[in-house]
């Protein structure tokens, strides 16, 4: 059975999987009935100054009838007092001593103020401390949160701050809302960092309502930009954690990944892509604690079956496979191949391939009567749109076409360039 | 049963053994996902609750979801070690998709059908599910090998006891593999779940009659415990004229022929009365119906609505062609010179009072006989007991049905435990696979506590 004991950036669980920071983390209670189903470490609901909330905070996106394809919300930090939240963290890691427990930060940005909380919370026996540079809302009008964390040096100094008054592993949590993560990351290494994660949320408007025209969440009539996260922002938060973990400036810092992880696959990518550890937040309030036993349980199975013994043998195994458009190889051709006997006649290749890109699927009818569908490969630019709206598994294949040697982008333009010099130099 | 999913075959008289195979179809591999994805995964869930071996069902249908098939078949046959035959035998409207709460929102999961895809996931993968758990030194003798035997075993060996079960049939499983018709369960299916126990350190003895082959002393005081799993027996006798006649067939000896290989020829073109109304009579005239009988009828005392099959199994039987000859009652059995069954006496009946039961009894319209042309009958008015076995191992029992303690299914002997058809009795329900299989898993932990003193189950 494979072995998930974690150590990220030298804090211990007895798993990687962890809750974020967030509602489910927001007292001990709760954390300690998560430590119960399985989690093996959780950062705490971001503690700062007591904070004031607004009712009626959440908004979730459905798509064709399925809830929760994203989740958006306007809540803040914490709103309990600090001192309630440390006896909590004290009682919580005494009970549950071989789990991680992080406390999340978040202050403004003045030295003597990182300092006296970072002091305060150690005393009462944290893992490590993860610091709030991304909340997009409330906080960010407040000079913290994401205000703070999209400026480097800001970014930069505050980590140094926290690192100058820690005894424990510091976590610098990235926002999204950023042009380029790698520079807020690198900031954070230069700052001190042991470890970053990513991703906070992601600005966002939910909806609005067509009847009283106000927005979804809204307050008493009226709406503020809140935070995206869920199933919907994974494929943004994975390149971003991809992006990072590829990026030799940030010297295999460990990341800990999350945005939309739901499920044990959901986790297994993002480690291949460089997360040391994942968090979870809205897959947990959309169906409670106990979706982590088929996380560890798929996980486990996942490795044995693919013969891995420990999490090293995971992590990060993707990251050299990803690169830069101009190392990709411009002969490398695949078509689409229609599978007639699984295929179900919808057409919708068809003309998902006639309208919106290169019109090489033909609909034929056989002698017999029979209509089927079929790829004109000279035609066909390997775009995988056709196998991405086919409904039926199988029925569309990309198969590889052998088409010369592997050129790139990149040896091109050397090459091109070579040919030049040289024609100048024999002219 | 979901009709619509059937495949739409109509009976083959060429290839007989085509009729018998599996009428629903598994699910596609996108049947699964979709309908899993479904599930709302709901807290404290009723089906769980409805599932008389509570399989956490939020949970396997999860994994199904989240591609981790093997998760899944563990998590059902954790609690349920015939779990495999129960996604295809269990009356899931009664049960567990009966308790789904989409049944008001929208359509029910089809659960059945994803704990049979993920149940053949682990067959087809040869998956190991369990082991075998440390020798604990005690031994445990289980008379049967039917889903109650088989869950006490497979239960035991995980507890680390030394198991032997003694089986009278060639081959092990019980009604799972000889019982229950083919075409809803075949019965590589129920043989899989027995080389799974196998596959425990269970040695099975098939071909061993206990009582016969070997002496119920040699159980009692060979072994620390006994679990007594052997259901119940032959169709009882209907007290008629003719009864002894070529031509008259026990309905579960009958239905057993159909369960391997070749069919027999021997009903094509027949025309057969099914005496009685219950599930194993309905299985029987669609057996039938199957074999190429050409005309199959049922008959039954009383009306459609005191009738004691399915639901489903009455549509089913609707489906296949059988007609139904309500308020009937047979009285003798006519044949011809050679002892061959010609015909079947009948009366009318009408419903009087309600009797002990609450059911309306009926009674016969005088002069209303008449002969039913048939060359076949069928008995299926339910099944008698093994009371010489009981009374060998001196058990107190009430017609045969044993007496245990509901909770621990100890019988009146303290070594003796008990489960399955062999302790259903009267007014409660119908006898099912999915309840033996439960009893059989209880007796399990009671044994461990009667003979280790835990009651935890040390899972391994
Ligand atoms: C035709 C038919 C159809 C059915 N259909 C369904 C259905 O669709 N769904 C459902 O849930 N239930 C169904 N049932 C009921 C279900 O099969 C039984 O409730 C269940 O099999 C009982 O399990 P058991 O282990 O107690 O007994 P059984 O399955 O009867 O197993 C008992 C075993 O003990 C063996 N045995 C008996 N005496 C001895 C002895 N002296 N020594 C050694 N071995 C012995 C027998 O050979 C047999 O293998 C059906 C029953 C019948 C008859
Ligand atoms: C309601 C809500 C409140 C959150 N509060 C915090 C917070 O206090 N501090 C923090 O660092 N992140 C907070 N987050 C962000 C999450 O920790 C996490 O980064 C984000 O939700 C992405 O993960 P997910 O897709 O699994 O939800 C919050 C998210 C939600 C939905
Ligand atoms: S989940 Fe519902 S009941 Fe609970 S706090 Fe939120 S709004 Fe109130």
């Amino acid at each position: 059975m494979a072995d998930l004991r974690t150590n990220f950036a030298g804090i211990k669980a007895p798993n990687p999987f962890w809750l974020a920071s967030a509602p489910p983390t927001n007292t001990g209670y709760q954390v300690q009935r998560a430590f119960e189903a399985g989690w093996g470490g959780a950062v705490w609901k971001t503690l700062g100054d007591p904070i004031l909330n607004v009712s009626s905070r959440f908004a979730g996106t459905s798509y064709n009838g399925k809830q929760v394809m994203g989740f958006n919300n306007i809540e803040l930090i914490s709103d309990r007092p600090l001192e309630v939240n440390l006896q909590e963290i004290y009682e919580t890691k005494k009970k549950y001593p071989d789990h991680a427990v992080i406390a999340s930060l978040m202050v403004e940005p003045q030295q003597e103020k990182w300092h006296e909380i970072v002091k305060k919370v150690q005393d009462v026996g944290v893992d490590g401390f993860e610091l709030n540079f991304g909340c997009p809302h409330g906080m960010a009008e407040r000079g913290m949160g994401a205000a703070s964390g999209q400026v480097p040096e800001l970014v930069e100094k505050q980590t140094m701050w926290a690192k100058e008054a820690a005894e424990v592993p510091v976590i610098v949590k990235l926002t999204p809302n950023i042009t380029d993560i790698t520079a807020t990351a690198l900031a954070a290494v230069q700052g001190g960092a042991d470890a970053i994660s990513m991703i906070n949320t992601i600005n966002s408007l939910a909806g609005v309502d067509l009847d009283s025209w106000n927005t979804i969440p809204h307050v008493a009539g009226k709406g503020a930009h809140g935070g995206y996260c869920g199933p919907a922002v994974k494929p943004i938060a994975l390149n971003m954690v991809a992006e990072c973990a590829r990026d030799p400036e940030l010297n295999n810092i460990p990341i800990s990944g999350m945005g939309g992880i739901s499920t044990w696959s959901d986790a297994a990518e993002y480690m291949l892509m460089g997360a040391g550890s994942v968090q979870v937040c809205t897959a947990a309030m959309h169906h409670g604690f106990s979706i982590v036993e088929d996380m560890i349980d798929g996980l486990q199975n996942y490795m044995d079956e693919k013969k891995l013994e420990t999490l090293d043998d995971i992590v990060g195994k993707s990251v050299p496979k990803y690169s830069d458009w101009g190392d990709l190889d411009l002969n490398y051709k695949v078509v689409a191949r229609i599978n007639n006997d699984v295929c179900i006649n919808c057409n919708k290749c068809h003309i998902a391939c006639e309208d919106t890109s290169h019109q090489c699927i033909d609909m034929l009818t056989a002698e017999d009567g029979t209509d089927y569908l079929e790829v004109r490969e000279e035609d066909c630019v390997g775009c995988n749109l056709c196998s991405i709206v086919c409904p039926v598994d199988g029925a569309i294949d990309m198969v590889e076409i052998p088409n010369g040697e592997p050129m790139t982008w990149n040896d091109r333009q050397a090459a091109i360039k070579q040919t030049s010099t040289s024609a100048t130099e024999l002219a | 049963m979901n009709f619509s999913r059937f495949e739409n075959k109509s009976i083959s008289l060429e290839d007989l053994e085509s009729n018998f195979q599996e009428v629903e179809p598994d699910l596609t591999q996108k049947e699964a996902i979709d309908e899993s994805n479904r599930c709302l995964y709901c807290y404290d869930a009723p089906c769980i609750q409805a599932c008389p071996t509570g399989i956490d069902i939020p949970s396997f249908i999860k994994k199904i979801a989240s591609g981790n098939l093997k998760g899944s078949a563990r998590v059902i046959m954790e609690s349920n070690p015939v779990g495999a035959s129960c996604s295809r035998v269990c009356p899931v409207e009664e049960l567990c998709e009966g308790a789904c709460v989409l049944n008001d929102a929208s359509m029910p999961i089809m659960i059945g059908n994803l704990q049979r895809h993920a149940t053949n996931w682990a067959m087809k993968n040869n998956a190991e599910l369990f082991k075998q758990g440390k020798d604990n030194g005690k031994s445990v003798a289980i008379v049967g090998s039917g889903p109650a035997g088989l869950a006490s075993a497979r239960e035991l060996a995980r507890l680390g006891f030394k198991v032997t079960i003694f089986e009278a049939k060639e081959k092990a499983g019980g009604l799972d593999t000889f019982g229950i018709v083919s075409f809803r369960l075949p019965q590589e299916v129920s043989l899989w779940e027995v080389e799974q126990v196998e596959k425990l350190g269970v040695e099975i003895r098939t071909n061993t009659t206990v009582g016969k082959d070997i002496s119920v002393d040699e159980l009692v005081s060979g072994y620390d415990a006994i679990v007594l799993a052997v259901g119940m027996s032959t169709v009882p006798m209907l007290g008629i004229e003719g009864e002894d006649a070529e031509g008259v067939f026990d309905a579960i000896d009958f239905v057993e022929t159909t369960k391997t290989p070749p069919m027999s020829r021997d009903f094509v073109g027949r025309k057969v009365a099914v005496v009685g109304a219950g599930n194993t009579a309905i299985d029987a005239a669609t057996c039938s119906i199957r074999l190429g009988a050409e005309d199959v009828k049922m008959i039954y005392r009383r009306t459609e609505k005191e009738m004691t099959a399915y639901e489903f199994e009455y549509e089913f039987a609707k489906q296949d062609g059988i007609e139904f000859e309500w308020l009937t009652q047979p009285t003798r059995i006519v044949t011809d010179e050679k002892g061959k069954v010609t015909g079947l006496e009948c009366v009318k009946m009408e419903l009087g009072e309600p009797g002990e039961d609450g059911r309306r009894r009926p009674t016969p319209v005088e002069g209303s006989e008449f002969v039913m042309e048939v060359d076949a009958v069928i008995k299926a008015i339910g099944q008698t007991r093994f009371v010489n076995l009981i009374e060998e191992f001196g058990l107190n029992h009430k017609w045969g049905v044993v007496e245990v303690n509901l909770d621990t299914f100890q019988t009146s002997n303290p070594k003796v435990f008990a489960a399955g058809d062999v302790i259903f009795g009267d007014g409660q329900g119908e006898a099912m696979v999915v309840t033996a299989a439960e009893q059989g898993k209880q007796a399990a932990y009671a044994i461990h506590k009667q003979l280790i003193g835990e009651t935890e189950s040390a899972a391994v």
